[in-house]
């Protein structure tokens, strides 16, 4: 059984089984064949372009960096020497995401299972659009939102998680100032990513079989055990794939991260005291005054984050493999 | 089973409207230099004295972001006066600004700072027979502006400037500032610093700055355009700097002038060393230019600000905004509105919209130099 996740490629052969010409495929086939191979080329071909280009650009940076670009928190491209480096970067952009997952995978799973399978059908339908719509709004506007709004609303929060789970290091609180951290880009992000999530995950779980749950139904399964036997088994891998749709938006988030955080070039675990920064939101702010070497740079912090990112869809796409097959539509 | 992709794609297609719409309104928004003094513009009489000469058609400009109000009311002034002429400045900043004048691609960019000698080198590429030269055209303070119930008329110099961004001070009742102001009642609160989180020639500046006149306590690299020290709290632009420091008790920061005014914001005097301390105004900060040499040779007019000038009421955390242009070999097209267009900005009548914008005029001298070198550029 195709597990449908928004990966999964069409069968190669299905042009064929249109009938009545078999073993002579009509011209419509064969145009249609050569417009989907091409398209498909021409995909690979504006990937590798892009690649190219920023290796090729962050070639050139990283050849004249005088410190490790790995491992150095600083960012001083237009120095002399230049010494720049993406630590806080991916320190930051993992981080923020991570929180960002953490809370945003559990809430998103609850809305879609109340959607698919709670909720009567009347508010089904509104509020399936409504968790549409958020994922309309422009970052930007989250951005202003956080900052305005969120921000002052979420220095009560921390000073509460300072006082009761500063013992944890990560909400020790060591420095003063609003809220405009690591914690509160997580929960901003967590957000922004909720509509992605929501609506994937809710579309799979309206595909689980109904004789699946009728038969569970049948044994005597209340609607939670329906639920957790037959429902999430089946949309786990689904699930996966929603989740890394979602964290590909969040390590990649730009301007709200800006407009919201107060960056600086330090790695800290301490998550409510400003500070930290990512890929997209150094681009954002630097990117403006830089001049060629400094943008160069910048590409090379960039072409970071695109591993990053192949490495996180990577990583998903091996576990969707893997579980494929125990998918409990088989099971 | 399929799944039925329909609504799946849908939400994709909304996240890339999302996306793209995020784009489009960070597209223009990023320079949101907004609210600046009293709009100037209709004061002066804007048809009196510019000379249109033979000015027609459209020139493009870009460049730094620190210059755009004073641009804002040149462009309106120039083409009130000048019919079917248009200036088109984008404020991109100074680095997208000279990437874009070396690329041919306008006829004169903005900078914060001078061309540097490679970018020079590359400039003679699109200046035929010439090259590409600075000339100052907007002064302005940079003011560092303090929220802190109570005091009003905070003192403070070069060093302890230095040790509160350098997180050394770090309470206002540090003896330090105790001592610059023995008559003020300073809370014991934290000091909260914030700086830019984006590039700016006014970070620059005011790096230069505090390493010329405050050396022992500052030991950042003074050309980063990046904010370096540790500590502090950063916002985006100078506009997100002044907002956190109007919202935030017991905060200090720093931003061009008009920044200050229009939001009311308290700004620091300065004990420069003169007898009294000098307050952050437009005429303070044209003393203080004053005191800069030119280093640039031939009719290159780039300056070299005297960050730790005494003169008496002469404000010195000032930026100077250049114009560049070809001394030779600009485009034939747009070579006439260019230099009508300088003439009127390098004009007394030009400067002096300067003023009411938050900005600083050029002092005589450099002005005058100025005046010279626009009618000769071809």
């Amino acid at each position: 059984m195709d597990t449908a996740t928004t990966t999964s490629v069409p069968p190669p052969r299905a042009p064929q089984q249109t009938g009545t010409t078999r073993g002579k495929p009509r011209p419509g086939d064969r145009i249609f064949l050569g417009m989907s191979r091409g398209a498909g080329i021409f995909l690979l071909v504006i990937m590798a372009a892009i690649a190219g280009f920023l290796a090729y650009r962050a070639g050139i940076a990283i050849s004249k960096d005088d410190a490790n670009f790995l491992t150095t928190s600083e960012w001083n491209p237009a120095g002399d020497p230049p010494v720049f480096g993406i630590a806080v970067l991916a320190f930051g952009t993992v981080v923020s995401s991570v929180i960002a997952m953490v809370i945003a995978v559990p809430v998103a799973i609850g809305i879609a299972l109340f959607i698919s399978h709670y909720a009567p059908r009347k508010l089904a339908t509104p509020l399936a659009y409504v968790v549409d719509l958020l994922a309309a709004v422009p970052s930007i506007i989250y951005g202003l939102w956080g900052a305005i709004f969120l921000v002052p609303y979420l220095d009560g929060l921390n000073s509460w998680l300072a006082q009761y789970l500063g013992w944890t290091y990560i909400f020790e609180k060591t420095g003063e100032g609003p809220a405009r951290n690591l914690f509160t880009v997580g929960i901003l992000l967590a957000i922004m990513i909720l509509p992605i999530i929501t609506n994937v995950t809710r579309e799979v779980f309206l595909q689980v079989p109904k004789m699946h749950e009728e038969a569970a139904l049948a044994l005597g399964a209340t609607r939670w055990e329906v639920i957790r036997m037959s429902v999430l088994p089946f949309g786990r891998s689904g699930i996966i794939s929603a989740s890394m749709l979602g964290l590909g938006r969040a390590l990649g988030e730009t301007m709200a991260v800006a407009v919201v955080l107060s960056p600086s070039f330090i790695i800290s675990g301490h998550l409510l005291d400003a500070g930290g920064g990512t890929f997209a939101q150094n681009i954002a702010a630097k990117f403006n005054e830089a001049d060629e070497f400094g943008r160069d740079a910048l590409i090379a912090s960039g072409l970071v984050l695109f591993v990053i990112t192949l490495l996180v869809n990577g990583a998903a796409r091996a576990i969707i493999a893997r579980r494929k097959e125990y998918s409990g539509a088989n099971a | 089973m399929k799944l039925q992709r329909k609504n799946g794609l849908r939400a994709t297609a909304l996240g890339a409207l999302a996306i793209s719409g995020a784009l489009v309104l960070t597209a223009c928004g990023s320079d949101n230099n907004t609210a600046t003094g009293p709009d100037g513009g209709d004061k002066t009489n804007a048809a009196s004295n510019i000379k249109c000469d033979e000015a027609k058609g459209q020139i493009l400009a870009a460049g730094s972001s620190a210059q755009k109000n004073a641009m804002d009311l040149w462009v309106k002034n120039f083409q009130a006066a000048c019919s079917g002429v248009e200036v088109n400045y984008q404020p991109i900043g100074s680095g997208g600004g000279i990437t874009k004048f070396t690329q041919g691609q306008v006829a004169f960019a903005g900078s914060d700072s001078a061309l540097k000698p490679e970018e020079v080198e590359e400039s003679k590429k699109i200046c035929k027979g010439g090259q590409g030269i600075n000339l100052p055209m907007v002064g302005g303070p940079v003011a560092i502006g303090y929220n802190l119930e109570g005091v009003d008329n905070l003192v403070l110099d070069s060093a302890t400037i230095a040790k509160i961004f350098d997180s050394k001070i770090t309470k206002w009742n540090d003896p330090a500032i105790a001592k610059l102001n023995p008559d003020a009642k300073l809370p014991s609160s934290s000091i909260q610093a914030f700086h830019r989180s984006d590039e700016s020639g006014t970070t620059q500046n005011l790096h230069k700055y505090l390493s010329d006149a405050a050396p022992a306590d500052w030991k950042h690299d003074p050309k980063s355009k990046s904010w370096l020290a540790p500590g502090g709290q950063a916002a985006n632009g100078s506009s997100g700097v002044a907002a956190q420091v109007k919202q935030t008790q017991g905060s200090i920061g720093y931003f061009e002038l008009s920044y200050a005014s229009s939001q009311s914001i308290s700004t620091v005097k300065l004990d420069t060393g003169a007898a009294a301390p000098v307050e952050a105004t437009s005429e303070n900060a044209s003393k203080a230019i004053a005191a800069a040499k030119v280093t640039g040779t031939g009719k290159d007019l780039a300056l070299s600000l005297d960050y730790k000038t005494k003169a008496e009421g002469a404000y010195p955390i000032i930026l100077v905004t250049y114009e560049i242009a070809c001394d030779k070999g600009n485009k034939a097209e747009t070579l006439p509105t260019l230099k009508a267009f300088l003439n009127y900005t390098a004009s007394e009548e030009g400067q002096k919209v300067l003023t009411d914008a938050g900005y600083a005029p050029l002092p005589a001298e450099i002005a005058t130099k100025v005046r010279e070198i626009v009618p000769t550029l071809s």
